[in-house]
This record gives structure tokens, C-alpha cells and sequence, in this order.
């Protein structure tokens, strides 16, 4: 695949003239998806894609073509020359760009991580069996994928990871699950199986009669999953430069040092020991961690390439929407074997579900508890809880009713497939809250 | 008969290489859009884009496999066929269609075409469009950012099974939005035309949707807009009647009356992702899901809305359906296939409403257009027998449980009613409820007169994930004594 963008690539640059410019990136993938549901295909399939976006640049101006590749060399190179003529003809219409901004400097990278991913049939034949009985729902998805970059300056970088993500609910009925994922580069059929045997056994805990609890606060303990959510939402033009220079982040009252979070709180991104690649989509390369929070201030943000030329500040590699790829939460010194204990009397919340901001300004973000979700007391579960909505700020969750973080973090690959694959990740710890604000 | 040679010699190239099995069909779909954007007035990178694929499904006894590819040469086509063949062979036996194995149906010889083309603008015009409403919005200081923007999608779509049947669709899209954001240095308000999210997205050329819409002017009321709120109180909390107008209802019709009656999610396909449903089989012919005036409908007929069609993905010709009629559950959404998953149907018929994203998903039950039917009232009448309410407009906020019943939705505007009369606009209205009960509460709905055609681009479920298209029309609606809230500051 590699050598197909380059040859792309290659192809591009060659229709340019005088004074162009291009820039080219590739993403693509061949996956397999198996979704199930009460432990049987639902639908299963495969799907190979590859886009390529051309930006053709020229004094000063600039425009984006993107289009399916199929690796037809004839088909994508006519495809590939009618879209820079359409271009070129249009770039003479439009005004000159004050805000473009791309790497010039010449720095190559190849990463290609090879995994051992299962055979279709092997991955359906094992999920089957081992949830024989049960009612499993979820989706396998597996096979490489792809990000390219490459410009008419030389530059050329590949990005390649082959894994796979089994994400799975196993029901004991209604609302009444245990979620659970497992994602890696090598397969384990053995593994897959232990898994979901011990998401079995864990709905033992949801079979007690529920408890309705009613609204208000109640001490907390957020598993890793609902961390992430929380830490998820900063993508939403939280950590995003552009939304705070113009007033529109949550952690506005952060930037400003109006507020502060939990000491505890350390945020960053770490493309380092992410899943992304290291390069950005207008060819500069990504530091390989970027501090976000520190010590629960602020300590900077992401900033994009149009960011950085329209603030006149350092871009550092982040993509448009400046959202973390490779979030990374440090941990604290609470055991998570002792998670149950610290919590005492209160909640265990496994996963959160369905985040929106109620009040971006005061970085108050509303949403459900879902999934396995109990009533503890002496450190003990004592029953599954109904789907509870909370409304609270961030200042409080990570801030002053934060008590204390595991000492372990759990790694969570990206499940999102909206179009491709996602590259993303978190690495977070789990959360210990002296209280939770429940509103309905 | 077509319109589409281009994409009819995929399809002869399909046949040429189908495989010899019980049923094979192929999904070709075409997509150019163009995005036109101008922030703080400076215009934004033109981006065009052409999205060309094809699914092949394929069924083998129970089994059904799919494979999608970029690649539409004869031997990109035969390596899907047999990819899709042995995903089919794959899943036989093991499907959880127990005991009707699936049928794709069979398309029959009839195409639609959306939308009558015309010429369109092309990027300097959209630019300039752009640039005169961006200019409107600087006011003064304190509107610190702003963006006007234009997407266009033209869309062709042919369906064609191995024996020669074929549905060919086309249909064009435009999505004209602007959003203000207004800051004092304490306080931050955003004020959007259409909702932040693309709420204001029809069917059309964009002329044809700007012009249909008001776009021209909208700059300068929106930033107006967005400096009144920063000077506005805060929302009250308490009860309160409420008066949602047409782009706050979408959202609460989306939310809580479409998805929870995906037929899909109440199958349990979606448990792992998007949710369940608080909906059972048993409700459909009985259950009282909101007063009397509640009356929605599935309508694929009304040429401007987002998501209107004449054939679903599975080939099913798309009706206009009651689903709730005079606050009687009536019918899911779900297509032909899952009709069939449902041994204990109670109703009649199906909604063709199984629809895929690209051609990269397979297809699954959407809500494509779901309308809330126009009721008597006039907005006058709604706001003058309201004696202490809020006024809410425009989506900015949404959240709810995976069953679709405990909601909580936040709104860009709102405004008092005091004694029969519109009164001080308020900022970050916000109410919650709970959908089982918050239909039942439906005290008013305005007449045709308040009726506006939105609808979403990014409905979001489905594993793998699916973004698709949704319209929604809807009157402004009273409700009952809701749950009202502000922000903190």
C-alpha cells in the first residue's frame, strides 16, 4: 500500500507547474467487521478503502480536492489529473490565503507495525463459542490501516498498524450489562475467551433486584471506561487553541487561572506511545508528547497549522479540529484493588454514556451512567443501580471532589469507525469522587 | 431506465463477474460535495471531494456477507463478489436470523431523481456570499469569532441485482450555516443560524436552499442575537410550561420519538453501541406515547427535506407513514429485513427505512424523515395561554440515556412569556424530562404556519459507525409544567 501512495504521489507531482505546490495525504484501511447480536452474526463483511487528499498551492493560494483511490493505476491517475486541473483552474478565482501555513522543511518517517490478526472465520468461530449461551452483542473489527503523507518538496511518510478491537456487552437483560474490549496487534483466541468468560461471571453482580437511588450527591467511583468519556469531552474544542483564544473552550476558567483542577490532574499528548501517526496533514511532525494540564493547571494546547499562522504561535502538529489523538491522564497512588475499599458508601460507575456539555463556559458536562453500574456500602457491591443522569462540572469531578487516582491506567483504543477506522486512544486511571452530582 | 451510464457500466461490470449464487446485488454510490467557509472573514480552504465505491452483498442459504471496495475495475468487483461469497458461507449457520433467512428484496425497474439540477455557484460566488454575511457579524469587540459556511453534496446512487433489476437514485444537498460567538471577557453566548449543528440542511442546489431559507441577512440578526444574550439574565430554574420552537423540536422528536422506535435497537442489534429502546414489541396498536395531539410521521415524499427518497438501501419503495396517530404508537422504524426478525409483529406493513451511510456500510433502520403533523394553534394563541413560561430556539445541547427516555436538551435562545406575552430574553435555557412521560404533556401544537423543514447530516449509530442524513418538520409545540434550569453564572 505503501508504495501504491507513493506512486500516487509521485504521479501528482509530476502534472504540477511553475511555481506549484502539493501536498498529499492518504488514508485507507482493510478491514473486516463482524457485528453480532445474542451471540450470532448480525452482519459481516469486509471493506477496502483508500482516499487521497490533494492541496494544491500557488502564490499564496490554496485549495483541497479529495477522492477515492482504487489502485487502478490508469483510473486513479486520469482521476488524479482531472482533479488538479480542477483545481488549478479554480485556484485562480479564489483570494490568496493569510492563514496558510505548511511544513517546508523535509522530515521523512516510516512506522509499520506489524500484527498476527485472525482469519474471519477463526474470529467468528471463537467469539460463538465462547459466549455459547449468552446474549452477546458488539462488533469485531479488524485488518490494517493506513496514513500517508507526502509533498512535492520530498517529504514522505508512511503510517501503518494492523490490530484488532473485539468491543462487546454481554446481557442479563433490559439495561443490564457488562461492556467490555479487548483490543491489541496480536490475536489471542485464548484470551478472547477468557474475557468473555469473565464478562460472564461478572453479571452475577447485576442480577440483584436494582436500587433507585434519588438525585443528588453521592460519592463516587469512576472505572477508567467512564474516565475516558470525561477526558473524551475535552476533544470538543477543549484543549483546542483556536477555542481558547476565542473564549469558547470549557476549561476557559483554566486558561484564564480563574480556576484550577485537582493537583492530581495531569494531562498530555502523547503521540509517543499512541496509536497516530507522527505527522500532521500539512506535513509537520508531531511532538512526541504535548502537555495540556499540569499539576492541574493549564500548560498548553493544540494547535493546528492555521491555528499557529493565525495566532502567530508554534503549530505542534495537532490535527484541524485540535482534539487529542493520544490523550494521556497520569495516574495517582490509589490501588485499584483498593478502589472498592476507598469508596466505602456510594457509587461505582463503570461506564459513562452520551456526555454534552450543559454549560460549556462553567466546563458543566451532563450525561448517563450506563452499562454495569452499583450500590456500594463497607467496600462491598451491594446491588446494580438504574441508569442515573448526572450534571456536574469539571472543576468539581477533576477538581475539588477529586480524592484520588489509581495507581493503574488502562489503555483504550478508539472505537470509533464513522467513515475509517479511528487511530486514537487514551490512557487513563480511574477516578475516586468525594461526591457526583445525580439529577435525574 | 437511468440517467447514469457512468455508473451503469459498474453495474454491467458487476454482472460480468457475479458469482452464480442465490442472490448477489451491488450498491454503487457517487458523492461530490464542495465546502465553502469564511471565519473572521477570512475565506477557509475550497474543499471538494469525490467519494466513489461499491458494496456487493451476497446470500447463501441464511448467510449474508458484504464487501465493499474503492476499486470499481472488473477485477476490484470480482475480489468483492468473492470476499462478500465467503463472508455469506461464513455466517451460514451461524446468523442470528433463526428462522427467516434473509431475503435482499428485489429492486424493480424504476428510478427517482431527487432534485431538478440547475447551475449552481461556483467558489468565487460562494466566497462572496460567504464574505457578505461574515462581514455583517463583526458588530463591535466583543463578537470575538465567527464563520459562515456552504456544503453542497450531489449524490447518485444505483442498486442493481445480479438478474438485471435496478433502482437508480439521485439527489442534491445543501447545507448553509453561520454561528456567532460573543464574549465580554466574563461570559461567552454562541448564536447560530440554523443551529451549530447543521440544523438548517434541505434538498436542493445551494441557491435554491439559501434563497429558500433567509440565508441573505442572517449575519447581522445572528451577531444582534448573540450580543442580546450576553447582556441577558440567566435562565430561571423551576417548572415551568415551555414553547419549543421548530428547531429546538427537531432535536426532541430525533432524540426521543425516533430513536426509540428504530426497529433495530428494539431487536437489540444496538445494545453494544448506540442503546436500546424503552419501546417493546407489545406497545405498537396501544401505547399511549403522548396526548392526543401528537400525531408522527415517516414521510419520504416532501421534495425539499433532507432525507426524502423513493427507494430505501434494501430496495423497498418508501411510504408516507403515520407512526403515532392521536397519541397512539402506531409502527417502528425498521425496514423489510428486520420486519421479517420480528415474529410477533402486531402491525401491518414496514417502513422502507433501511439506509447505509456510503457505500462502505451496510445498510440499517434510520429514521430518515420524521415529522411532528402541524396541530391549530397559532404562535399568538401558543404564547398568549401561557401565563409564567420560557421560549426556547435552537438546539445548542442534547443528552440522553440509552434507553431514549431520561433526556435533557439545552438551548442558544430563550425568552420569558409573562401574562400571555413574550417578554426578557434569557440565556443557556436547559430542561429535562423523561420521554415516557414529557409527550403526555403536549399542551399545544402550532399550526402549519410554524411548521419549519430541518433535519440533521450527522445522525450517528450503527457498528461499524454510520453518519447519515435525517430531515425533520415540525410546528412549535406547548408543553406542560417541564423541568427548567440555567447555567452556573
Amino acid at each position: 500500500m505503501k508504495e501504491r501512495f507513493f506512486e500516487l504521489a509521485d504521479y501528482a507531482n509530476g502534472q504540477l507547474r511553475g511555481t506549484e505546490t502539493l501536498l498529499a495525504t492518504f488514508c485507507g484501511e482493510t478491514s473486516d467487521f463482524v457485528r453480532f447480536n445474542r451471540a450470532r452474526v448480525r452482519q459481516a463483511g469486509s471493506v477496502a478503502q483508500a482516499w487521497l487528499r490533494l492541496t494544491l498551492i500557488d502564490q499564496g493560494r490554496r485549495l483541497n480536492s479529495s477522492l477515492t483511490v482504487a489502485f487502478d493505476r490508469t483510473g486513479d491517475h486520469a482521476a488524479i489529473a482531472d482533479a488538479i486541473q480542477t483545481l488549478r483552474s479554480d485556484l485562480a478565482t479564489v483570494p490568496p490565503d493569510p492563514l496558510l501555513l505548511y511544513a517546508t522543511d523535509v522530515v521523512s518517517s516510516n512506522l509499520e507495525r506489524s500484527g498476527r490478526l485472525p482469519e474471519a472465520e477463526e474470529a467468528v468461530d471463537c467469539v460463538i463459542a465462547a459466549a455459547a449461551g449468552a446474549d452477546l452483542v458488539g462488533i469485531f473489527a479488524s485488518g490494517p490501516v493506513y496514513r500517508g503523507f507526502a509533498n512535492s518538496l520530498g517529504q514522505r511518510n508512511w503510517h501503518r498498524v494492523d490490530s484488532f478491537q473485539l468491543d462487546w456487552s454481554v446481557y442479563l437483560g433490559g439495561d443490564k450489562a457488562v461492556k467490555s474490549t479487548f483490543a491489541s496487534e496480536t490475536w489471542s483466541a485464548q484470551e478472547v475467551t477468557r474475557r468473555i468468560r469473565s464478562a460472564r461471571e461478572e453479571l452475577g453482580f447485576l442480577a440483584a433486584s436494582p436500587r433507585a437511588i434519588e438525585p443528588g450527591q453521592y460519592r463516587a467511583f469512576l472505572a477508567p471506561a467512564a474516565v475516558d468519556e470525561l477526558i473524551g469531552m475535552l476533544n470538543w474544542d477543549g484543549v483546542s487553541a483556536r477555542s481558547q483564544r476565542t473564549r469558547q473552550s470549557a476549561l476557559q476558567k483554566l486558561v484564564d487561572a480563574e480556576a484550577t483542577l485537582s493537583p492530581m490532574v495531569t494531562l498530555r499528548e502523547n503521540t509517543a506511545e499512541g496509536l497516530g501517526p507522527s505527522f500532521d496533514d500539512s506535513g509537520f511532525p508531531r511532538p512526541p508528547r504535548v502537555a495540556l494540564i499540569d499539576g492541574g493547571r493549564h500548560a498548553g494546547a493544540l494547535v493546528s497549522a492555521r491555528t499557529a499562522k493565525e495566532y502567530d504561535i508554534a503549530p505542534n502538529g495537532a490535527n484541524e479540529e485540535e482534539s487529542m489523538q493520544s490523550a494521556d491522564l497520569d495516574g495517582g497512588s490509589l490501588p485499584m484493588a483498593e478502589a472498592l475499599a476507598a469508596l466505602d458508601k456510594g457509587i461505582l460507575v463503570g461506564n459513562l454514556w452520551y456526555l454534552n456539555y450543559s454549560d460549556r463556559a462553567s466546563g458543566r458536562i451532563t450525561g448517563m451512567t450506563r452499562f454495569a453500574t452499583f450500590w456500594v456500602e463497607g467496600g462491598r457491591i451491594v446491588a446494580p443501580l438504574n441508569v442515573m443522569r448526572f450534571d456536574d462540572s469539571i472543576y468539581r469531578m477533576l477538581g475539588s471532589e477529586l480524592k484520588a487516582l489509581t495507581r493503574e491506567r488502562e489503555w483504550i483504543q478508539s472505537r470509533s469507525t464513522y467513515g475509517q477506522r479511528s487511530v486514537e486512544s487514551t490512557r487513563v486511571p480511574g477516578a475516586l469522587l468525594s461526591s457526583l452530582t445525580l439529577t435525574l | 431506465m437511468t440517467t447514469s451510464p457512468d455508473l451503469e457500466e459498474i453495474a454491467r461490470r458487476f454482472r460480468r463477474v457475479a458469482p452464480p449464487i442465490e442472490q448477489c446485488t451491488i450498491r454503487i454510490v457517487e458523492e461530490s460535495s464542495t465546502t465553502t467557509s469564511v471565519r473572521r472573514d477570512v475565506p477557509e480552504p475550497v474543499a471538494r471531494s469525490i467519494d466513489r465505491g461499491a458494496m456487493v452483498t451476497a446470500v447463501d442459504g441464511d448467510g449474508v456477507g458484504y464487501a465493499a471496495t474503492s476499486d470499481l475495475s472488473e477485477a476490484g468487483l470480482r475480489a468483492a463478489a468473492e470476499r462478500a461469497i465467503q463472508w455469506a458461507r461464513c455466517s451460514r449457520g451461524r446468523s442470528v436470523f433463526a428462522e427467516a433467512p434473509p431475503r435482499l428484496s428485489r429492486p424493480g425497474g424504476r428510478f427517482h431523481n431527487g432534485v431538478v439540477s440547475e447551475p449552481d455557484w461556483t467558489p468565487a460566488e460562494r466566497i462572496e456570499l460567504l464574505r457578505e454575511e461574515s462581514a455583517q457579524c463583526r458588530l463591535d469587540d466583543r463578537i470575538v469569532d465567527w464563520q459562515a459556511s456552504l456544503w453542497t453534496i450531489r449524490s447518485r446512487q444505483l442498486l442493481a441485482a445480479d438478474g438485471g433489476d435496478q433502482i437508480f437514485q439521485q439527489h442534491e444537498y445543501a447545507v448553509p450555516s453561520l454561528h456567532v460567538v460573543a464574549s465580554n471577557g466574563e461570559l461567552t453566548q454562541v448564536r447560530s443560524w440554523g443551529g451549530r449543528y447543521n440544523g438548517l440542511c434541505q434538498q436542493g442546489t445551494a441557491r435554491q436552499v439559501a434563497q429558500r431559507s433567509g440565508f441573505g441577512g442572517a449575519g447581522r440578526r445572528t451577531a444582534e442575537q448573540a450580543l442580546q444574550l450576553l447582556s441577558a439574565p440567566n435562565c430561571p430554574s423551576g417548572t415551568f410550561d415551555v414553547l419549543l420552537m421548530p428547531d429546538q423540536m427537531m432535536l426532541q422528536i430525533h432524540e426521543s420519538i425516533g430513536h426509540p422506535l428504530e426497529l433495530d435497537r428494539i431487536l437489540g442489534d444496538e445494545r453494544n453501541y448506540a442503546g436500546t429502546s424503552f419501546v417493546t414489541p407489545e406497545m405498537f396498536g396501544s401505547y399511549q406515547y403522548g396526548s392526543q395531539l401528537l400525531n408522527v410521521t415517516y414521510d419520504p415524499t416532501l421534495a425539499e427535506e433532507f432525507a426524502t427518497f423513493a427507494y430505501d438501501d434494501e430496495g423497498s419503495r418508501a411510504q408516507r407513514h403515520h407512526l403515532i396517530r392521536d397519541g397512539i404508537l402506531l409502527q417502528p422504524l425498521g425496514g423489510a429485513l428486520s420486519r421479517r426478525r420480528l415474529a410477533q409483529a402486531g402491525w401491518d406493513g414496514f417502513v422502507a427505512t433501511a439506509r447505509a451511510s456510503s457505500w462502505n456500510r451496510p445498510p440499517i433502520d434510520r429514521m430518515s424523515n420524521l415529522n411532528l403533523e402541524p396541530g391549530s394553534a397559532t404562535l399568538e394563541q401558543m404564547v398568549s395561554s401561557i401565563d409564567d413560561g420560557i421560549l426556547m430556539q435552537t438546539n445548542a445541547s442534547w443528552s440522553i440515556d440509552d434507553s431514549r427516555n431520561k433526556f435533557q436538551f439545552g438551548c442558544e435562545w430563550g425568552q420569558r412569556i409573562r401574562s400571555g406575552q413574550l417578554a426578557e430574553v434569557v440565556r443557556n435555557p436547559n430542561y429535562r424530562g423523561i420521554s415516557a412521560t414529557f409527550w403526555r404533556s403536549l399542551a399545544m401544537v402550532g399550526d402549519a404556519s410554524t411548521v419549519e423543514v430541518l433535519g440533521s447530516p450527522f445522525c450517528g449509530k450503527g457498528e461499524p459507525n454510520q453518519l447519515i442524513r435525517v430531515g425533520h418538520a415540525s410546528p412549535a409545540c406547548k408543553f406542560s409544567a417541564a423541568a427548567v434550569f440555567g447555567a452556573e453564572r
